[in-house]
């Protein structure tokens, strides 16, 4: 059978998306053979993941430093946690309460973006880092005169997903394969995962991406272009802010604990560099990023004691220091020898030429 | 013809500097208009005031019967004055195809329920802004560049593209700050014959020019500005000969 080459092309594609989907599908057989503890990693690099290429939109497509974009996973968890835990006595379903998180947490974006209009790069960074803290500092503190969050306890026994005979935190059978509540979860988190790359992909080649550039690479001529600025800025707040929100719930349930300690600054951080170590705009690097700085830690964390007992006999360093070493070490290296990061956007790639040119 | 933009005593100052100063005149549909003047007379503030960046103190400008003195620069573009920049303003790092895309954004709706969907209105307007900006880069010349980087482009071909660009917005005034600095002979006139292609297809140009042979090629009439304010107006020729304009140039007589 003969095809025409762009038939063929495309077989091919649909045929290679199939087997990733598969792979995908299938990772967690494969990571519940070394261990459940692998499966709960999977999950938190697809959360990663998440918040990452929410981030993403703010940073990569519209270029406006977030630091605090923590605070947007803090709004969604506890927004989460509060409405189906013993807290209040509510216990809504998840399906219900993901998007009002999500909601919620995009109006906290703009009552972000809103005051910060006029910043760009090291002030917008220092606001933004302050609003990060400030979320954390309210949900340390709003336990009293009402107690709404149980302040630095925290809240415990959140609910977690139902879905009708099906409940994420326990193991089930299915045609005499045991599944684990970290595999339902790594599942939906996958269908979420999917979901936000096609949103971020869908929305970098519209109307709206391209006004982000615009916005990103010269502002004054974005709007001699008739680009309201302002409105377009907040779009990106929101929408970035959505996707923290959306994986905050998603955290709260798989946890079924969550402190205001959860959502300090170095994670902020921790999402940054996910964005600029995979290469900020480009949706597979931001991508990369997050599994790498989500897993790398972790693979560190087992292998760095047998490799010294290997090597001399007994442990030398204790594995805790040398794995934040490594990784330090590692971030050093991509950052001087790739600056706009592992897979750079072809934009961001031209940015730094000029610079250096 | 009839009035398209009027001027109306229109005053700016920066700290002590009074950087316009009661500049009043009116430009007709379909005319190229020329703004002239020595260094520091005021033309690019004049053409920032106009477009929004800043708010005159005093007087208004009134486009096509409404004021828009107060209008922030994206409303500007979308009540139909388009702008280019002195200093080449590009987005450099995008193609040249993008950056016109980007002129067509006032003049589309597609949001982000469409972009994300990709429903058959918003692929349809989707495929409208890339026909219709690789039709402005033919406009201009500059069709086979469509897919290079705009900072790599050559001098005259940015200058060009910044032009497809505000023209993506379908301005019916337009108006060009210094279009034809730096470029030679053959650029120049260039750039002459698209100009006056452009208003022949009826747009209206506002033209910052420091270059005396273009300005009496292409104006039908200029403005000549001295430290803000208006000293002259009339056809090219006539200005040409006014002793106030000899003197803001070479200076007074001894």
């Amino acid at each position: 059978m003969r095809l025409a080459p762009d038939k063929r092309r495309r077989l091919f594609a649909g045929a290679g998306i199939a087997l990733v989907g598969i792979a995908l599908a299938a990772l967690p057989f494969a990571l519940a053979l070394v261990g459940t503890s692998w499966v709960r990693i999977a999950n938190f690099a697809v959360l990663y993941v998440l918040l990452a290429l929410g981030l993403n939109i703010v940073v990569g497509f519209a270029g406006l430093l977030d630091l605090g974009y923590i605070a947007f996973y803090a709004v969604g968890a506890y927004t989460y946690a509060l409405l189906a835990s013993p807290q209040f006595g509510l216990h809504l379903p998840f399906w219900a309460i993901l998007p009002v998180g999500a909601l919620l947490a995009a109006l906290f974006g703009v009552l972000l973006g809103a005051p910060t209009l006029k910043l760009r790069g090291d002030y917008l960074a220092i606001v933004t880092l302050g609003f990060g803290e400030i979320v954390r500092i309210f949900l340390n503190n709003l336990s009293r005169p009402v107690n709404i969050t149980n302040g630095p306890i925290g809240i415990d026994r959140i609910d977690p997903f139902r879905l009708g005979p099906i409940d994420f935190s326990k193991t089930g059978h299915l045609l005499g394969i045991a599944i684990s509540g970290p595999m339902k979860y790594y599942w939906l988190l996958l269908v979420a995962m999917l979901a936000v790359i096609a949103v971020n992909v869908r929305l970098q080649d519209s109307r709206i991406g391209r006004a982000w550039e615009a916005i990103r690479e010269d502002e004054v001529a974005a709007r001699a272009m008739g680009i309201n600025t302002r409105n377009i800025k907040l779009l990106a707040f929101a929408m970035g802010a959505s996707f923290g929100g959306l994986a905050g719930g998603i955290f709260s349930a798989i946890q079924m604990f969550i402190s205001p300690e959860s959502f300090v600054l170095t994670e902020s951080i921790m999402v940054v560099s996910m964005v600029v170590l995979g290469g900020m705009g480009n949706v597979w690097g931001v991508i990369l990023g997050a599994v790498l700085l989500a897993v790398v830690p972790e693979v560190l964390r087992w292998s760095v004691a047998p490799v010294q007992q290997a090597l001399f006999g007994r442990t030398l360093v204790d594995p805790e220091v040398i794995r934040m070493l490594l990784f330090g070490f590692a971030l050093v290296l991509v950052m001087l020898f790739r600056p706009a990061g592992l897979l750079p956007s072809a934009v961001r790639r031209r940015e730094l030429a000029e610079r250096a040119g | 013809m009839s009035g398209l933009l009027e001027v109306r005593g229109v005053g700016k100052r920066f700290g002590g500097v009074q950087a316009l100063a009661d500049v009043t005149f009116a430009i007709q549909r379909g005319e190229i208009y020329g703004l002239i003047g020595p260094n520091g007379a005021g033309k690019t503030t004049l053409f920032n005031t106009l477009t929004g960046i800043y708010a005159p103190d005093e007087g208004a400008f009134v486009f096509e019967g409404r004021d828009i003195s107060r209008l922030p620069p994206d409303r500007v573009a979308a009540a139909g004055i388009a702008r280019t920049f002195q200093n080449i303003r590009l987005f450099a790092n995008l193609s040249a195809l993008e950056n016109v895309m980007i002129g067509r954004h006032v003049r589309t709706r597609a949001g982000v329920v469409g972009a994300i969907l990709r429903d058959r209105r918003t692929l349809e307007e989707e495929r409208r802004i890339e026909a219709r900006a690789l039709q402005l880069l033919e406009y201009v010349g500059i069709r086979a560049q469509a897919n290079a980087a705009a900072g790599n482009l050559a001098y005259g071909d940015q200058r060009r593209l910044e032009i497809a660009r505000a023209l993506a917005t379908e301005p019916r005034l337009l108006a060009l700050d210094e279009p034809a600095a730096g470029m030679n002979t053959a650029e120049r006139q260039a750039l002459g014959r698209l100009v006056r292609k452009i208003r022949d297809d009826g747009v209206t140009l506002l033209l910052i020019e420091h270059d005396m042979r273009l300005v009496m090629e292409i104006c039908d009439r200029v403005l000549v500005l001295d430290y803000g304010e208006r000293i002259a107006e009339g056809p090219p020729a006539a200005v040409r000969r006014d002793p106030k304009v000899i003197e803001a140039y070479l200076g007074a007589p001894a």
